[in-house]
């Protein structure tokens, strides 16, 4: 072997080296510019957004479903005073009907000091039920919705017992579940709104990195570069962004949930973060939500891609 | 003369140019009447004075300029006819040297050096000494690592030269390859030039340098007001 040859030889092996420590040749496309952090930034925000819609809508979509399955299990009888009538035998009456009703588990009457309690805020402590004529109530435990038949126990509570309605919470379901899937649409709208902004911001951000790398894309079709070489050149730039920008922005927002969680733990026991609690039942969107999440990351990759792609294919075409 | 045998007299050529005029939107003609062709193998300067059009001729047979008449010949095809795909395969067939060197600033010499190959999609395992033993042999061994931003004029000269070289093409097209090097590295490029044409490859270099043209006894073609006289 020459010398000069096994200099080649050597130069090449410390190519091999120098290419297995960097991870691979040097992009075509240059990897670090501004217009290149700029679009990762939009891209980590836009994901923020998508992954806190997503987030609040898991939350709230959960909460409604925890609502309806409590407004669900239980049915009331309000039992009004009644001229002539026995209030207490009307109770027991109607006590008795609900509680021999197929698919209820127990049917009980609430008791003066619980009735008096849920009037206290508006006739305060202390009240004599016996000297008012105030309505009682009778709460029925759903055991098995399917064997209930509903309209049936009301008709025969109400027939029997005079002064007597059923009320199932209906209406309170049909309004929840309103809400819920108007909040559902909503969020869907948002996340739909983010996303179209995202695929013009890459959009543009690839025709302005076309337009700032003419002379890579000019030396390509040079040395005999076909159009899908440099597109897939610059589908790769993009992917890798789209991927770092949606990483970024769905740690944010686990990061914004995992505070918020925090946040609610540490108030706990102050009238807000009860009132919270109560409402939406913590900050926490569960697996399903961090599933989400991932999600949103992976399409947010994807789209970049391909919406870089054909932004790509479009200005070649007019590229002679 | 019947089609056929003019077809057969193009498909001898590399290159055909015929009656070819370049004008820019309604303005006079710039290159008139051209005629002339490059025919495999062969070795050629392209001359004239500053601004008589070289540069635009090799673009134009480098296919990045339609002629506004007449018929250019690309390897049998019509350069006004062609689709980009069948664009990009005849141009990897022609190696081109360009006067402003054209390297990516983002790039290492070596990479830019291998940049055709990547574009054919070839591993770099199969290329890397190829492109080690040119750069050497341009005189850049020591300069493989280094971004085109810290060469010198002559070492960017070099890189694009390699460049074109290094997939061996049936046809090297080079504006003024030496006219930022020092009169020795221009003879040692100029051999390279001859070693490659005597390997197979047709050779035409634009320049206005009569003491390089003068070390080769080669074909010239002269443009002088826009015309093309050749000079055998």
């Amino acid at each position: 072997m020459t010398a000069a040859a096994s200099g080649a030889s050597a130069a090449a092996r410390a190519i091999a080296a120098r290419r297995g420590r960097d991870g691979g040749a040097t992009p075509i496309v240059p990897s670090q510019n501004i217009a290149g952090r700029a679009l990762t930034l939009v891209i980590a925000i836009m994901t923020l957004l998508a992954g806190l819609t997503v987030g609040a809508v898991t939350m709230v979509a959960d909460a409604a479903q925890a609502w309806q399955s409590d407004l669900g299990s239980e049915l009331t009888i309000e039992v009004r005073p009644v001229d002539g009538v026995d209030q207490a035998a009307a109770i027991a009456q109607a006590v008795d009907i609900a509680g021999a009703a197929s698919g209820v588990r127990r049917a009980y009457a609430l008791s003066d000091a619980d009735t008096g309690a849920l009037l206290e805020p508006w006739l305060g402590a202390g009240v004599d039920l016996a000297a008012l004529p105030v309505p009682r109530l009778v709460v029925v435990e759903i055991g098995d919705p399917g064997a209930l038949d509903v309209e049936a126990l009301r008709t025969s509570i109400q027939s029997a017992v005079e002064g007597a309605t059923l009320d199932d919470h209906n209406i309170w379901v049909d309004r929840l579940r309103t809400m819920a899937a108007t909040m559902v649409v909503g969020g869907l709208v948002i996340l739909g709104l983010v996303l179209c902004a995202m695929v013009l911001s890459v959009v543009f951000a690839t025709r302005a990195a076309m337009a700032g790398n003419r002379e890579i894309i000019e030396v390509l079709h040079f040395v005999g570069a076909e159009d899908a070489f440099v597109a897939r050149e610059f589908q790769r730039h993009f992917l890798l962004l789209g991927i770092r920008g949606g990483i970024i922005g769905g740690a944010l927002v686990v990061v914004v949930f995992a505070i918020g969680g925090f946040l609610l733990r540490a108030g706990a026991g102050t009238p807000s973060a009860a009132q919270l609690d109560a409402f939406i039942g913590g900050v926490s969107i569960g697996l399903t939500g961090y599933l989400a999440i991932a999600g949103i990351v992976v399409a947010v990759a994807l789209l970049t891609a391909v919406t870089s792609r054909l932004a790509v294919r479009r200005s070649l075409a007019a590229i002679q | 003369m019947t089609a056929d045998s003019r077809r057969s007299q193009r498909e001898a050529y590399l290159i055909r140019v015929e009656n070819v005029g370049l004008s820019y939107g309604l303005g006079p003609e710039i290159l008139s009447d051209l005629n002339f062709g490059i025919e495999p193998k062969s070795f050629q300067f392209l001359t004239g004075a500053s601004g008589a059009g070289k540069t635009t001729l090799l673009r134009m047979l480098f296919l990045s300029l339609k002629p506004a008449r007449g018929t250019i010949t690309v390897f049998g095809k019509d350069a006004t006819r062609l689709n980009k795909k069948t664009l990009s395969r005849l141009r990897r067939r022609i190696g081109i040297v360009f006067q402003e060197f054209r390297l990516l600033d983002h790039m290492t010499t070596y990479d830019n050096v291998a940049l055709p190959y990547r574009v054919l999609g070839r591993e770099e395992v199969s290329y890397r000494s190829d492109v080690v033993d040119l750069l050497k042999f341009v005189g850049l061994g020591d300069r493989m690592h280094a971004m085109p931003p810290v060469l010198s004029g002559g070492e960017k000269q070099r890189a694009a030269i390699a460049r074109a070289l290094i997939t061996k093409p049936e046809l090297l097209l080079a504006d003024e390859p030496t006219g930022n090097v020092d009169p020795p590295l221009a003879r040692r490029l100029l051999r390279l030039f001859v070693e490659l044409n005597k390997l197979g490859t047709a050779v035409l270099i634009a320049t206005h340098d009569i003491g390089l043209m003068s070390q080769v006894d080669a074909r010239r073609l002269v443009i002088d007001a826009g015309r093309l006289e050749v000079y055998e």
